[in-house]
């Protein structure tokens, strides 16, 4: 159990650099033209979806893994 | 760096006496006035006086008064004034319990003042693949970074001394790794939260004589936050802190909305021996406390190392990843 809880925690880790480099190589470089002033308000909106949507899979990988890792002490 | 010797040393010294000293006159006040709150997990029927809130925030403020006498930045501003409004939102819950929703949206609005003395920096820096601006969106991130270190910090404050005991072990953690990336003046301004964490300890720790309540917990969350923004360490806060995020996670994945732990049912039962094991309630929500006491009965104590071990472990790998901040792929 104790070791399940410190694995679950590099996992965790792993996921945040990983995250961290597809936020970097993804959300860094993009940008936006064609609606001149909006530019930058538009490009930062698609850029906030993008990280919403990464979030998003972060947390259902972890609930795959919570019950993966804890699938035989959780009795729910 | 040689000038922030000074500074450092005195509101250490503050943050530590200030809550040292205060803590056990407010606990005969609490006592004294009836505002204590059974133990629930001792047998016998044990009062503790709460909230502790009052000492932890008036050594946060004290230091970092101190602080600020020296530097007179808007970062030690904005540590006081967030850390401050989160106190007064605890209290008002210490007081009256309030609704699931209060806490968090309260304490978006404890953000603003982060905003509004321009503290922050909106590139969000990642280890190995550099920064990302992102200037929307950070916005967002600070008004989402006070409720989630706050109430991650409140929600992991189930058993006697935990709270403190892992702050200290977070917050000494993000104050090496803001060593570590260079940002010596908010590393300096961290410093107090370890002090002000480890000197509540001592009243905290198992027996505890007080608990921090919602007032003191929501202070020390609302700080470790207000930090990572201000020192733009917001990735290696988030590591250092996993253990109370898991936490927060597998209670928010099981009971599936926001709630007020004071209304969900209790995780975990107190065998005969005094030792605490995981209920059978199959509706009961899946916390920290009762994967770790799920394949075997544990004492309090025992069950509070074993957090204090997983809080070591995360700092280390928060520290791995501040040296991983300086490489570049």
């Amino acid at each position: 159990m104790k070791f399940g809880l410190f694995g679950f925690l590099f996992v965790m880790w792993i996921l945040i650099l990983v995250g961290g480099g597809i936020t970097v190589m993804i959300l860094g470089p993009f940008s936006i033209s064609g609606f001149g002033e909006l530019d930058w308000f538009i490009g930062s909106v698609i850029k906030a979806i993008v990280a919403i949507i990464l979030v998003v899979i972060w947390i259902l990988i972890l609930s795959k893994l919570k019950n993966l890792i804890f699938r035989k002490e959780i009795k729910s | 760096m040689i000038e922030l010797i000074l500074p450092a040393v005195a509101s250490c010294i503050v943050a530590f006496f200030v809550v040292f000293l205060m803590t056990p006159p407010l606990i005969k006040f609490l006592e004294k006035r009836n505002l204590t709150v059974k133990d629930v997990n001792k047998k016998e029927d044990v009062m503790v006086a709460r909230p502790g809130g009052l000492s932890i925030i008036t050594g946060i403020i004290a230091s970092e008064i101190v602080l600020y006498a020296f530097l007179q930045s808007n970062e030690i501003l904005a540590i006081i004034i967030t850390t401050s409004a989160a106190f007064v939102i605890g209290y008002v819950d210490d007081r009256k319990v309030m609704g699931g929703w209060f806490k968090p949206v309260a304490l978006a609005i404890a953000a603003t003042p982060i905003i509004a003395l321009g503290a922050y920096n909106s590139d969000l820096a990642f280890p190995l693949f550099g920064t990302v601006q992102i200037p929307v969106l950070y916005i967002a991130l600070i008004v989402f970074m006070i409720p989630i270190t706050g109430n991650t910090i409140n929600s992991i404050d189930v058993l006697n001394g935990v709270a403190s005991g892992f702050m200290v072990i977070a917050s000494f953690s993000l104050s090496i790794c803001l060593f570590i990336v260079q940002n010596y003046e908010i590393a300096i301004a961290s410093l107090p939260l370890v002090f002000v964490s480890l000197a509540f300890y001592k009243y905290h720790k198992i027996p505890s004589k007080i608990f921090p309540g919602d007032s003191g917990a929501l202070t020390f969350g609302a700080m470790y936050g207000t930090i990572a923004i201000v020192g733009g360490v917001e990735i290696l806060a988030a590591i250092a802190l996993l253990p109370a995020v898991i936490n927060s996670f597998l209670f928010l994945s099981s009971v599936k909305k926001i709630t007020e732990h004071r209304q969900i049912k209790n995780p975990t039962l107190m065998t005969p021996e005094l030792k605490l094991k995981s209920t059978d309630d199959v509706s009961a929500p899946i916390t920290l406390v009762r994967l770790i006491v799920a394949s075997k009965a544990l004492s309090e104590k025992q069950v509070g190392f074993v957090i204090f071990k997983l809080a070591i472990f995360s700092g280390i790998l928060a520290i791995i990843t501040a040296f991983m901040m300086g490489v570049s792929l």
